[in-house]
């Protein structure tokens, strides 16, 4: 029997109809046709997956579609304020070449806004430490954690302007 | 050295919003209506005789529209070594026979994935289980199974290389060296599993989303193995995540997907999950190597003798490939005056090893490098200097096989040297800490022609518009390296425009210009660089001719197109922007649009590649003697690939290159239990995290290789061989123990301090 739910993705809110057993993952990139996040293993250990639900990063598919209903979501697609402007992790992935073949992006920026959101300036180990939970077989990582280090500055800075004004 | 607005720049990549956007398509992002999802029913066992299949339970089976086996297909061959038909021993589905777990047996399309994947299990297969052959030397033994008819040995390709005189080299040596060495399998481990979606239009032509490597070697096989003509198949490669080799083959699922839009009349996809892709996926060749190399007492190389035999699994797959370049990387990095290579492609009940990144060069370079290092301490000479005693150089030969053009190997070792502080290092660290040197060299793609493409090995057209702008068509795949930025990067350089000036469209058999043999070798910016730069050359012939009639200019003035205008050089006001000087020249054609065709097929160039990159690395080790874990403290990498047309993006694939290294080195391996593979998942297959990278430095050493688009050639490729011979060799440095047999894992380690 499918099981209604209400979520909050990206600030839109949905009501779906789902199987039991169906994934987050499922749900966002099948129902919701929101594809940015990826599937890379389906058994949590890749990272491409990760999405935000209310304030935890998880693997969306590990995470029961059920299990998120009346939850707040945040995919790769709710980073950038429009189609104009980008979210600073998403301009400093582009300008220090932290982005290949970009099939594990979105889980990456995920799991920078997740660390910076908690740790404004974290330590090259702590973003290291904030990555091991995700794979990437093209950069050798350390491009992604410069580009973390330069997003988290110019948040500190973004932040700090915003209070100010 | 010339001075360029836009090559050797930071230039971000093109592809890199869409991708930090999440708005980038990769093939399992594509959704058609009325789409249907199909799955595979792979071999339960390693080697058998399939006796029947019943599928009519699942077909039975309410939301199947589709279930095929073998019957349901033309029974056509293929492989990618089209030039010998007879090396093509892959059918699309299993007929009459299984060769390895996990061997395409039956597909299902449905619904949805859920009923397709119970559909799989109402497919009965009687198979009759044959006793099967896990290693080289029980194929090769007496008696062995023989796992395809045609070829009783179990030995499927037979390579030899030989100059000099072998025999008088030995006998000349004053010091000889003979080792044994053994290779486990690795995954490409892509993060973006395969995915195919094939849609059949009104007139029964097919079109193919896929995530390949190669659009063009897929649309011929796919062609022939469905009995359809080339020109009825389009392929699209839409953003790919990620190949290293493992995507450059027809492969089931694409041929299933078409087939079963056909039947069906509906769109059909499968989207591969990462266990199937563990246990049934392509993976680098397990290799046995043993090698014997003699030295005058003064550390110069006499003579190599190179025995290779290739686990190459259940097919052939690229395996002729590889071992024919086996050979050709032993006789690669430094002189060998006498020099004998026997390479043996041997049948398995394993699933097919195929190309990776660095195709047969990391398994014989690591053999070769591990020997200079026993070499140079037995002979009493630092690793550093036997290397650049008998360094290849510009203009050395391999006789009949290749030719060396540009060569910034020795400048590598020493800048390396260097950097590292080597010699310092090499005597003052402490028990427990190491450091060694392990080089490279690799091809800028490969001339041999076993596809027996009848095109250029790769075109480009160009178009350009009055308004300024330009369209550039070529069939290479970008599938992440960054190969789409890097053309448009030297097309916008040869025509003065900017990045943004030019839209690019790339990878569709359709639209783009025949041919491309896709990516791998390192072959793209060479090939298609040199393609794309034969196409704006003929553009820019027919801008200087308008310039040239409109200003009157005296023959002997040179004109060119810089910053957006077309002038001449001496006069620069004697000009007009580029989009004007295209409006002129298509005027003067009553209206036609501008455009050329460029291509490049590399011609005189030997057997092997037109230009080879070279290079050297050095990796700081402590090994922790409690545990034996492997610790790699610094990395420092010096490399010859010509001209930089892109730094970050040399840089990013260099820092991807060690990550697969390290990996090669440290923790990678497909753990086999017979034929099966048993680590499955990501949790069990050791890939290296962002907590295992060393601090890394690199020099890109300058030289301009007279064959490559503005001097460039390979990288990113070549590096992925380095790197483990390094650790091994500062393994060795830290402890004694010195490992023959990747991987260097913490049990090896402990059992031998």
């Amino acid at each position: 029997m499918k099981h209604n739910i209400k979520i909050v993705v990206n600030g839109d809110e949905y009501s779906l109809a789902v199987d039991p057993w169906r994934t987050l993952n499922e749900a966002l990139r099948e129902d919701l046709n929101l594809t940015g996040t990826k599937l890379g293993c389906g058994t949590g250990d890749c990272g491409a997956c990760t999405v935000i639900v209310d304030g935890r990063a998880v693997s969306s598919c590990l995470t029961l579609a059920v299990s998120v209903d009346g939850k707040s979501v945040t995919t790769v697609e709710g980073l950038a304020p429009s189609g104009d402007e980008l979210h600073p992790i998403q301009e400093a992935f582009i300008k220090t070449g932290a982005i290949q073949c970009g099939f594990c992006t979105s889980g990456m920026e995920i799991a920078a806004l997740h660390l910076l959101s908690n740790n404004p300036s974290p330590t090259e180990l702590e973003i290291r430490k904030g990555l091991s939970g995700h794979l990437c077989r093209c950069t050798g990582y350390n491009q992604i954690v410069e580009a973390i280090s330069v997003a988290g500055e110019k948040m500190k800075k973004c932040c700090h302007e915003e209070e100010r004004s | 050295m010339k001075e360029y607005s836009i090559i050797g720049k930071d230039v971000p990549r093109t592809d890199a919003e869409a991708k930090a956007r999440g708005s980038a398509l990769y093939t399992d992002d594509i959704r058609l209506p009325g789409m249907l999802h199909g799955r595979i029913l792979r071999s339960p066992i390693a080697h058998g005789i399939i006796r029947s299949i019943d599928t009519s339970k699942a077909s039975r089976l309410p939301g199947v529209k589709c279930v095929i086996t073998s019957d349901d297909t033309p029974k056509i061959k293929y492989g990618n070594w089209r030039l010998f038909p007879e090396t093509q021993d892959e059918y699309p589905l299993a007929v009459d026979k299984v060769r390895f777990i996990g061997d395409e047996v039956a597909a299902v399309a449905a619904i949805d994935r859920d009923t397709a994947e119970e559909a799989l299990e109402l497919i009965e297969v009687e198979y009759e289980e044959l006793p099967g052959t896990f290693d080289v030397e029980s194929s090769r033994a007496e008696g062995a199974p023989v796992i395809h008819d045609y070829c009783p040995s179990n030995v499927s390709v037979n390579r030899k290389i030989k100059y000099g005189d072998i025999e008088k080299g030995f006998s000349e040596s004053d010091y000889i060296r003979e080792d044994t060495f053994s290779f486990q399998a690795i995954s490409h481990a892509y993060l973006e599993p395969c995915a195919s979606l094939a849609q059949v239009d009104l007139d029964g032509r097919i079109t193919l989303w896929t995530s390949t490597q190669t659009p063009y070697i897929v649309q011929c096989l796919l062609a022939s193995t469905l009995g359809m003509r080339e020109n009825d198949i389009r392929i699209i490669k839409p953003y790919v995540g990620g190949g290293f080799g493992g995507k450059m083959e027809l492969r089931p699922w694409e041929f299933c997907a078409a087939l079963m839009a056909k039947k069906t009349g509906r769109p059909v996809k499968f989207t591969l999950g990462r266990e199937e892709e563990f246990l049934a996926g392509r993976r680098r060749h397990p290799m046995k190597i043993h090698s014997r190399v003699g030295f005058k007492k003064d550390g110069t190389l006499v003579a190599k003798d190179l025995r290779i035999q290739l686990d190459g699994g259940a097919y052939n797959a690229m395996g002729p490939t590889a071992t024919f370049l086996c050979g050709n990387f032993g006789a690669m990095l430094y002189r060998y005056p006498n020099y004998r290579f026997l390479g043996e492609h041997v049948y398995t009940n394993k699933p097919p090893a195929s190309a990776m990144r660095g195709f047969g060069a990391p398994q014989s370079l690591y053999a070769s490098e591990v020997q200079m290092n026993i070499a140079a301490e037995e002979l009493g000479i630092d690793p550093v200097d036997i290397r650049l005693k008998n360094a290849q150089v510009s203009g050395d030969q391999i006789p009949d096989v290749a030719t060396i053009s540009s060569c910034g190997f020795s400048e590598s070792i020493r800048a390396v040297a260097e950097m590292s502080g080597w010699y310092e290092k090499r005597k003052s660290l402490k028990p427990g800490q190491g450091i060694g040197i392990g080089c490279y060299s690799f091809i800028s793609g490969g001339v041999f022609n076993w596809f027996n493409t009848q095109y250029p090995f790769s075109a480009a057209e160009v178009r350009v518009f009055s308004d300024g702008t330009a369209h550039l068509l070529t069939m290479a795949s970008d599938i992440g390296q960054g190969s789409d930025t890097v053309l448009k990067q030297i097309l916008a350089e040869e025509l003065g425009l900017r990045m943004e000036d030019i839209r690019m469209t790339s990878a569709d058999t359709a639209m783009t210009p025949q041919g491309d043999l896709g990516t791998w070798g390192s072959r793209v910016t060479l090939m298609a660089g040199n393609a794309v730069i034969d196409a704006a050359r003929k553009i820019k012939e027919q801008l200087f001719g308008a310039i040239s009639a409109r200003f009157n200019l005296n023959v002997i003035h040179h004109v060119e197109c810089k910053n957006g205008r077309v002038q001449a050089t001496a006069r620069p006001d004697y000009g007009m922007s580029f989009g004007e000087a295209v409006a002129m020249v298509q005027k003067a054609n009553r209206g036609e649009p501008l455009f050329a065709r460029g291509s490049y097929t590399p011609r005189g160039k030997g057997l092997v590649t037109p230009a080879f990159g070279f290079g050297a690395q050095i990796a700081e080790v402590e090994v922790d003697r409690e545990t034996g874990l492997v610790k790699v403290k610094n990395m420092w990498t010096a490399h010859d690939c010509g001209t930089v047309i892109n730094p970050r993006s040399v840089e990013g694939q260099l820092a991807g290159s060690i990550q697969m290294g390290l990996g090669y080195a440290l923790s990678e391996q497909m753990v086999m239990d017979g034929g099966r593979t048993v680590n499955v998942d990501f949790a069990d297959y050791k890939m290296p995290t962002a907590m295992d990278m060393p601090p890394s430095e690199v020099v890109h050493v300058d030289t301009y290789e007279p064959e490559g688009p503005m001097g460039a050639k390979e990288t990113g490729e070549g590096l992925a061989s380095p790197t483990a011979p390094a650790i091994s060799e500062a393994v060795y440095h830290a402890t004694g123990f010195r490992c023959k047999d990747l991987p260097i894992t913490p049990e090896k380690i402990l059992k031998a301090i």
